[in-house]
């Protein structure tokens, strides 16, 4: 373990087909780091995780193997890739210089017009490539929600991701087999503690750190404001946080599991939460973002409290002495970006009761763009009872007030009463002045009350048998 | 040997094989992929490189009352710090009027205008650095929209007219009379590769700009004003940008500029790259607009008098808001014929920055007045939109433009017939309104709209282009034009052009980095003219060499010179067969010369804009699409569910490029229309200043059934190989977008009411259009 401040040390990974040791400081990115290498492939379009073009592969060992990644290189610290494969798109072609399906289909289907956008593009399609999905176009959506293309109108470039998945993989990615020959003992420009106790002992030693997970909030004091981060703690290498466990009574999910992971863990657990994880933020978001990270920056408009709330869930922060605490998600938010984490403490796992996931829940989100945005409203529900009356009712919402709320009064105006649609209609209208909104960029707040309320009743009425569904949901064949 | 063919089209000969009209890829399509496509901030950077920001005005109107900058000189890694009289020569950098300060020395007239500028070590020193100045305001009242302006008479130019007959008595004697408001919001160009330049002092006293710009003569001429050098000082050069859209047409100026003094200053190379959030703070967009119309129109909806007022909001100055209003006046038809009409354009001065080209350059704005007049009408009249529209249509007789230019070339009519009968639009129309009538949740909308769009730039003498042709004593062939390279393909298709015009093969042709030195004076790479133009230029250029290899092999074989053959690297003459190599060594020793210049200017064309009458256009370029949405009426939630487009690109150099920018530009329009929402908020702050706040439409965003076809009709106008420019219009068959999402919303009042509905539509903006709807029933 090392206890020193970590900034200066000797950060030790593979880059394409070499293995690099640099002397970085601790906010440094991916996305700087192989351009201040000469790897300038790599493109910076908005130094915020939203456009795609810095998207470069991650690779871990797995049990398959290497199994590759794709994050935005423009907000992950390049000292949380110890010992990580990362692959560029100068990585790609083979050793004979042949292009990557991926690469090629790009070129075979017109996918570049100005180029700027493809190296992102290319990587991403190389991810899907390489993990070998069936060649489909939903696959192929997934697999770029995270990149932007202002020229083609991404009908070629939606093409070449199906063609490339035809093709498949001829060959491994060179640098592969140097995986296994980094240890886990390389050094690290981040804190890297590996277990519960180190962590603990890190946030002990260094007080002023930042704790980080998938960074994609947090980097951006960084990239947009600045600020320096000389001392990161990186909280995605303790074993005990990525951990998610299921048995009858309740989920338990580490809070440095990411939202990809999730998604494979909730599949066929909770298909509302599924949906909602592909509209809470693009591919590479939800490869690096965690929920631990969702709840401790306190956002009002973060997608996942609502639903936590809903659920019932509890966080269990654990402080430097190894002392555990539970708090149900709804009192865990104080204020505009305040919560009631403190500094010696860190969110360690979130609880989810069984029972809730097994109950009648429903998940609406509002935003401008379908795909990765964030919410102007996200919309949390959980009923149980019957189709005419609620015994338990769960309401949260997001992005209507300084803090993600919980609506006890309404919860209570359902439950154990008649649920027709009289009470729907109560319900409803009692919604209008529990909450306040604002008008800002992403909507009005008139707009805000009236999809809350909409929400409300669609979750409702669905509860009753009248299915509702949303616009994601429906087929449309014109 | 190959046999060959006499033929026509310029070549004097067919190729077996047409490098034009064949879909070659981009030609730095492997360079892309591999990431081995160089971007000005990809350059290997020189050890003592200096990186430029800016220290911005907070405030939209003020005046400047103290500026302290102490801090900002003795912060870490800052090298110089420039205020506006640091200025060696004039600091007014305005692309066509004046007004446009490099620095702002008193006023300043937005938030986010730059008022100091810092060269540092690195960005990151350079941005901190910035945020240490003290400067303080003395606040004046601020303007912020184009009603605001409006009644306070403030323009950023004169307002023009467009008249014919007289509209006023034409709409008060018809048999229905609509008129309407609406807002249309404007743009962020949102291309990737974000604004920047770099500039290296050079021994001459002058510099070395690589710049991300469409318009290096500009940036040349502007660096050289502001250093107060001659222009031949200064050579600005541009490989490729990724992307422009127009907004590098006059707002990459700014970067080189400032790159260009401090380099000069400090003796050293200078980078100024704006992050992304100052990108979209600190440089022009599209125009926001306020449209209001009246129409006169009989029964079946055909119009007999309209009325129009466009009143742009062109932010502080005038930067290219002359030529983006005039078009939005030019297009407030569209396709559709106006027998008596008055249209005033007005360019509103705002304290905001002062917007600028965005592809369509103001066309859309005017566009679509056009088509939401031909949709209200549709309703008024309880008939198909699509029937309306095409009754509209210019035609024999009916086709004198409202700035008194006569159409010579009707094709939207077979156009939009054509591409209802392909994609089964009555069936679907009446379909869509059953589903619609058994529907409460849900509904679905359609449209079809066309596109006419003038092409020329509307200012003449812009119309002009040159090329620089070197062949080598190896038989490979350089080409050198005023054009820049966007990704809209332009050097593949010049490469095209000239591999076509010289009988070889595009192998041996390359297209260099366009660079002031080698072709100068040249035009914006703007208004969809590129290959126009240029290569129009390129091909002028490349028939000297032709003329001259064949003249000399007449000479030398004593033939006459229309008996020698050129085509696939391979000249006839005199039953003889010879390569190219051979040909072009023989050239060389015989001392022909092997380079050449070429030279272009567009004809026909003429405008007077006092009088509102001419002919700015040589010809126009049309389209139409199809588009069906689903709606959710409960939420204005919405997705696109099949998209069709016919479009006009007269015979194509490169149809692989063309359904490029048809897609790329139709999405673009798209997303201007629906999800891209530009928004100050009351203190005249952009608040729409990041992709995670602006959101371009995604993948997602796009139908599974997304089909383009090109119609297929040489342009009648000589134009370079009978093609059609292709850069803008597309952009606008996103209005069927809009107006399908419309149509949906009418459909809750059963279409007996034409909801008011703003653009872009975001589900916000639809969810209320679908409660006016649902109101105009109830009422």
């Amino acid at each position: 373990m090392v206890k020193t401040c970590p900034n200066g040390q000797e950060l030790k990974f593979i880059l394409n087909n070499q293995i690099k040791e640099l002397d970085v400081p601790a906010d440094k990115t991916i996305l700087q780091a192989v351009r201040e290498l000469g790897l300038t492939g790599t493109k910076e379009g908005c130094a915020s995780g939203d456009c795609g073009a810095c998207t470069v592969l991650v690779g871990e060992p797995s049990d398959k193997g290497v199994r590759y990644q794709t994050v935005n290189a423009c907000i992950a610290p390049i000292g949380q890739q110890a010992g990580r494969h990362i692959v560029t798109v100068e990585g790609l072609e083979s050793p004979d210089g042949e292009l990557h399906p991926a690469q090629e289909e790009m070129v075979n289907c017109h996918g570049s017009q100005c180029g700027f956008c493809t190296p992102g593009f290319v990587m991403s399609l190389a991810a899907l490539v390489e993990a070998d999905v069936s060649a489909d176009r939903e696959e192929v959506l997934q697999g770029i929600s995270g990149n932007l293309c202002r020229c083609t109108g991404y009908r070629p470039i939606v093409e070449a991701g199906i063609a490339a998945l035809e093709v498949g993989s001829s060959a491994a990615i060179q640098g592969q087999e140097l995986v296994q020959s980094l240890s886990a003992s390389t050094a690290q420009a981040v804190l890297q503690p590996a277990n519960e106790s180190e962590l603990q002992e890190s946030i002990r030693d260094f007080p002023n750190a930042d704790l980080i997970a998938g960074g994609t909030d947090l980097m951006l004091e960084v990239t947009q404001r600045y600020e320096a981060k000389p001392n990161l703690i990186d909280v995605t290498r303790v074993e005990e946080l990525q951990l998610v466990s299921a048995d009858e009574e309740k989920l338990v999910i580490g809070a440095a599991v990411s939202y990809s992971r999730l998604e494979e863990f909730f599949a066929g657990r909770s298909s509302p939460f599924v949906s909602l994880l592909h509209r809470l933020g693009s591919r590479q978001i939800r490869n690096s973002g965690t929920l631990g990270g969702n709840l401790a920056n306190g956002s009002p408009i973060a997608d996942t409290p609502p639903i936590l709330i809903a659920w019932d869930a509890e966080i269990e922060t654990v402080n430097t002495k190894g002392e555990a605490r539970l708090t149900a998600v709804s009192d865990f938010y104080r204020g505009y970006r305040d919560t009631t984490l403190s500094g010696d403490e860190y969110i360690a796992r979130i609880h989810i009761p069984h029972a809730s996931i097994e109950s009648f829940h429903r998940f609406f989100k509002s935003s401008k763009r379908l795909e990765d945005d964030i919410s102007s409203v996200m919309g949390a529900f959980r009923f149980e009872g019957t189709p005419d009356k609620v015994t338990v009712a769960r309401i949260a919402f997001g992005g209507m007030a300084a803090t993600p709320v919980r609506l006890k009064a309404i919860e209570d105006l359902l439950t154990d009463s008649e649920l027709s649609r009289d009470l729907v209609a109560q319900a409803v209208e009692a919604l209008g002045d529990k909450m306040t909104p604002l008008t800002d960029v992403r909507a009005s707040a008139a707009y805000r009350s009236e999809m809350a309320a909409s929400m409300l009743e669609r979750a409702l009425l669905e509860f009753m048998g009248e299915a509702r569904p949303v616009i994601t949901e429906v087929s449309l064949d014109a | 040997m190959r046999k060959l063919t006499n033929g026509s089209a310029g070549a004097g000969v067919v190729d077996t094989k047409p490098v034009v009209g064949s879909d070659l890829a981009h030609e730095s399509a492997i360079k892309h992929v591999t990431g081995r496509a160089t971007y000005v901030d990809d350059i290997a950077e020189p050890a003592n490189l200096l990186h430029v920001a800016t220290g911005q005005s907070t405030i939209a109107h003020g005046r400047i009352r103290s500026i302290n900058l102490d801090a900002v000189r003795t912060a870490e890694g800052v090298v110089d710090v420039i205020v506006c009289d640091d200025i060696p020569g004039d600091p007014d950098i305005s692309p066509v009027y004046t007004g446009d300060q490099l620095l702002a020395s008193q006023i300043v007239e937005y938030v986010g205008q730059p008022i100091f500028a810092v060269a540092a070590s690195s960005l990151e020193a350079a941005k901190r650095a910035c945020s240490l100045a003290q400067i303080e305001f003395e606040e004046l009242p601020a303007i912020l929209t184009p009603q605001q302006a409006l009644k306070e008479s403030q323009f950023v130019l004169p307002t023009r007219t467009f008249q014919i007959g007289d509209a006023s008595k034409a709409i008060d004697a018809a048999e229905l009379v609509i008129e309407s408001e609406q807002t249309v919001r404007g743009q962020e160009h949102f291309y990737l590769e974000g604004q920047v330049s770099l500039a290296t002092p050079t021994e001459d006293g002058g510099v070395h700009v690589v710049s991300s710009s469409q318009h290096p003569t500009e940036v040349q001429k502007l660096v050289a004003s502001v250093l107060g050098l001659n222009i031949h000082q200064v050579q600005a050069e541009v490989r490729r940008m990724g992307g422009g859209f127009g907004g590098k047409e006059s707002q990459a100026a700014a970067l080189a500029c400032m790159a260009a003094v401090f380099a000069v200053r400090t003796g050293r190379p200078v980078k100024y790259r704006m992050p992304r959030q100052d990108d979209m703070v600190q440089t022009g967009k599209r125009h926001d607009f306020w449209n209001r119309y009246r129409a006169g129109f009989d029964a079946k909806g055909v119009l007999t008098g309209v009325e129009m007022e466009l009143a742009g909001l062109c932010g502080c100055t005038a930067d290219l808001s002359e030529g983006i209003v005039d078009r939005a006046m030019f297009h407030a038809d569209n396709a559709y014929y106006y027998p008596a009409t008055t249209i005033h354009g007005y360019r509103c001065k705002t304290h905001t920055v002062s917007n600028t080209a965005f592809r369509g350059f103001g066309g859309p704005k005017g566009m679509i007045a056009a088509e939401s007049m031909m949709d209200d009408i549709a309703r008024t009249v309880q008939r198909d939109p699509l029937d309306v529209r095409i009754d509209n249509l210019y035609g024999p007789g009916r086709d004198v433009t409202p700035y008194g230019q006569k159409l010579e070339q009707h094709m939207l009519r077979d156009m939009m017939q054509q591409l209802a009968t392909d994609t089964d639009y009555y069936e679907r129309r009446k379909s869509i309104t059953e589903y619609n009538r058994n529907s409460d949740q849900f509904r679905k909308g359609l449209a079809l709209t066309p596109v006419k769009f003038g092409i020329s730039f509307t200012a003449t003498h812009l119309n002009q282009a040159g090329a620089l042709l070197h062949v080598y004593t190896d038989g490979s062939i350089s080409i050198n034009h005023g054009g820049t390279e966007m990704g809209q393909g332009l050097y593949t298709k010049i490469a095209q052009i000239v591999a076509t015009t010289l009988g070889v093969s595009y192998e041996r042709v390359m297209v260099t980095s366009t660079r002031t030195d080698k072709v100068p004076n040249t035009s914006p790479t703007a208004a969809s003219s590129g290959t126009d133009i240029n290569g129009m230029a390129a091909k002028n250029a490349a028939e000297k060499i032709r003329a001259r290899l064949i003249n000399f092999l007449a000479d030398q074989h004593g033939v006459e010179s229309d008996s020698v053959q050129i085509a696939n690297d391979l000249v006839m003459v005199n039953g003889q067969s010879l390569t190219f190599d051979e040909v072009i060594k023989a050239a060389y020793m015989a001392r022909v010369q092997l380079s050449a210049t070429g030279f272009y200017k567009t004809p026909k064309i003429h405008f007077d804009k006092e009088a509102g009458k001419g002919h700015p256009f040589f010809y126009y370029a049309n389209g139409c699409a199809a588009s069906e949405v689903l709606v959710d009426g409960a939420t204005g939630e919405y997705r696109v569910s099949r998209v069709d487009i016919l479009h006009d690109v007269g015979s194509s150099i490169n149809p692989a490029l063309d359904i490029g920018q048809i897609e790329g530009g139709f999405v673009q329009g798209m997303g201007w229309l629906t999800t891209e929402e530009l928004l100050w908020d009351d203190r005249g702050r952009v608040i729409s200043n990041s992709p995670a706040n602006y959101k371009i439409p995604t993948a997602y965003d796009l139908p599974e059934h997304f089909k383009v076809s090109l119609y297929d009709q040489p342009n009648n106008e000589d134009t370079i190989y009978r093609s059609k420019a292709v850069g803008e219009p597309p952009l606008m068959l996103g209005l069927s977008v809009w107006c399908a999402l419309r149509d949906a919303a009418a459909s809750f009042s059963d279409y007996r009411m034409n909801p008011p509905m703003d653009a872009p539509a975001t589900p916000e903006q639809l969810y209320r259009a679908i409660q006016a709807a649902k109101a105009g029933v109830a009422s």
